[in-house]
């Protein structure tokens, strides 16, 4: 069995959001960067279990990214994997980020393709479902559990209304969230492995422009909270009621 | 031209979130002249001819008896295949579970350019620019879409609703998919607990409720207020409540009307999920907690005391 992980970077999560260039660039300045929790906690984790449980399983990391995701991609292969795969180029969207993993999906007969549920930066949710339609491939989204038989795989999905349980079989892609795997902390011996696993560095093939960013903004800043004493609860009532109307 | 709006229908019933996404299309086709169209897929319990009191004048109703528990693939590929039959230049999807797996899907078969969780009407002096939320709710971008087809899936809670008279014309279509490699084994509802992305209200508590004994007055509050519950990370992760309800940067993300807040510090990754509320009141026995930096309403306060005092206090304002 082969499985691909799609791995972004992305700032940490107590990371300061602010643009310089007039709100057209993501300030990195005292950004620590760190692999996006979804991938490292849920769909990383789950995969290196399924090797875990069957040595024959190869587990190969990927990800999008120009030489400043080299350190990223190496913390993610300190929790394991067998080798990753570094296209280089910015992931500027997310048409550009899918077809650049399909190629590798296609050009690889990976059996399982792991994604994150979405990026903390981005907040897409898109990159799974758009490699699966490129390549065909059936597409599970937002599954909370992953179990094998052979080439059978049993996956819980979280559902509108509810969860569903499903059966497919090689290849599929899925994409990962909370219940998957429980997050783990890589080891020394994790470490120093991961600093001689290879790193391909593969350049992108070329695509149109589907979209493009063009400016951020930060949201309308509160103006304070207004305060009610606690034996005056009937006046907090009132303030959602008339003022905020809200209830 | 035209827009095609996707109907989300779960359990036999229109999600609330469609309204909004018709809302959206409504006023999208109103500024560029386009006409609207809808399209179901599946058994559907709710009449979609009510669906024009929203402002759409026509739905398709594609495979109108089948039964299914979630869309697959293959509602993508019917509804590309749709699209390109009724030359649709731009398709909308809720932001929700079915929208985050139709929407790309479709996008890939169209080549389309995709933007998720728009929060706004798009600019349309200068191509097709679109808000969406980014960040984690921290901040928003405006992308701009070059191809000549784009698949947006519009924010839950952040389009109004507008409410128009008429019905909209229903026409159905045989649906001749391809089986889907997917094969469901079963589906489990959650037990009628309100959708926290689509729940207007929502109360939320945290470690400071001390123990998931304690959430039998959070219970009765929400009742009140007819709000989905919410939790933090490490009250879910202490299995005081259900994975499901933990919100924040890696939980859900919500934006409801209301997000009432009680015994949570406010940490920084709480906040990116919930930021987006429109009205936030937090009560919190420690008046230094960095929850009331981003609130709009406060109590500092014991919590035991305040909490059942305010679901009194909501209760006589129903009774009178
Ligand atoms: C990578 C990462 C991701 C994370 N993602 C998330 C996430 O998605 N969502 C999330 O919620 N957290 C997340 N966290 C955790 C986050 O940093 C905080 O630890 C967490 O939100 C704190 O939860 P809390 O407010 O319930 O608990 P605490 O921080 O312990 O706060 C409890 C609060 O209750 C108050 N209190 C105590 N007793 C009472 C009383 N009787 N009445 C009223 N108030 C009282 C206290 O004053 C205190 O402010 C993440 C952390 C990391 C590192
Ligand atoms: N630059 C990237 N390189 C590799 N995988 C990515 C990249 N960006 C996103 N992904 C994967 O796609 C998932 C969803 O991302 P998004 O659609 O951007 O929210 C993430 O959780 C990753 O698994």
């Amino acid at each position: 069995m082969k499985i691909l992980v799609c791995i972004s970077k992305t700032p940490d999560t107590t990371a300061k959001i602010a643009f310089t260039d007039n709100n057209t660039k993501f300030d990195t300045n005292g950004v620590q960067w760190i692999v996006n929790p979804w991938d490292e906690w849920f769909a990383l984790v789950r995969a290196i279990e399924l090797k875990e449980a069957d040595p024959t399983v190869t587990v190969h990391l990927l990800t999008v990214g120009e030489a400043d995701a080299d350190p990223i991609i190496r913390k993610a292969l300190a929790l394991g994997g067998d080798e990753a795969i570094r296209i280089n180029a910015a992931p500027t969207e997310s048409q550009f980020v899918a077809h650049q993993i399909a190629a590798i999906v296609k050009d690889g007969n990976y059996d399982l393709v792991l994604t994150g549920k979405e990026t903390i930066d981005h907040n897409g949710s898109t990159i799974g479902g758009l490699v699966a339609g490129e390549t065909e491939l059936p597409f599970i989204s937002l599954a909370t559990k992953l179990e094998r038989q052979g080439s059978t795989l049993t996956i819980t999905r979280e559902i509108e209304g509810g969860q569903e349980s499903c059966e497919v079989e090689f290849p599929v892609v899925v994409s990962a969230q909370k219940g998957m795997a429980e997050a783990r902390i890589p080891n020394m011996r994790g470490i120093m492995a991961a600093r001689t696993k290879p790193l391909k560095v593969i350049e992108p093939i070329a695509t149109t422009e589907y979209t493009e960013t063009l400016q951020f903004e930060l949201p309308a800043p509160k103006f304070g909270v207004k305060l009610v004493a606690p034996d005056q609860v009937q006046e907090l009532v009132r303030l959602l009621h008339e003022e905020a109307k809200v209830i | 031209m035209r827009i095609l709006v996707y109907i989300d229908i779960a359990n036999g019933k229109i999600k609330k979130a469609t309204h909004e996404v018709i809302s959206y299309g409504a006023d999208l086709a109103a500024a560029t002249g386009d006409s609207l169209i809808g399209v179901a897929i599946g058994s559907c319990q709710d009449k979609l001819e009510e669906l024009g009191s929203y402002g759409l004048t026509e739905v398709i109703h594609l495979g109108k008896e089948i039964e299914q528990n979630a869309p697959t693939e293959v509602n993508a590929w019917a509804i590309s295949a749709l699209a390109s039959e009724m030359k649709a230049k731009t398709l909308l999807f809720s932001h929700s579970l079915s929208g985050k797996l139709l929407a790309p899907l479709t996008a890939a078969r169209l080549k389309a350019g995709i933007v998720t969780g728009v929060v706004s009407q798009p600019e349309l002096n200068n191509g097709f620019c679109v808000k969406k939320s980014v960040f984690s709710g921290k901040a928003f971008a405006k992308i701009a879409i070059k191809t000549e087809l784009r698949v947006l899936t519009i924010s839950p809670n952040s389009y109004p609703v507008k409410q128009v008279s008429g019905n909209a014309a229903v026409s159905t279509k045989a649906f001749t998919a391809a089986q889907s490699r997917i094969r469901t084994i079963k589906a489990e509802k959650t037990s009628g607990a309100l959708s926290l992305t689509e729940a207007e209200v929502v109360v939320s508590a945290g470690r400071g409720l001390k123990g998931p004994e304690n959430w039998g007055m959070v219970e009765e509050l929400a009742g009140e207020l007819n709000a989905a519950l919410a939790c933090t990370r490490p009250v879910a992760d202490a299995h005081w409540r259900p994975h499901h309800e933990h919100v924040g940067q890696t939980g859900v993300a919500i934006a409801p009307n209301l997000y009432v807040a009680i015994g949570i510090s406010g940490a920084i990754q709480h906040l990116a999920g919930v930021n987006r509320s429109k009205v936030i009141v937090v009560i919190n026995k420690d008046p230094e907690a960095p929850f009331f930096k981003a609130a709009d309403y406060g109590i500092v306060g014991d919590a035991f005391e305040v909490i059942p005092q305010l679901t009194a206090a909501l209760k006589k304002v129903k009774a009178s």
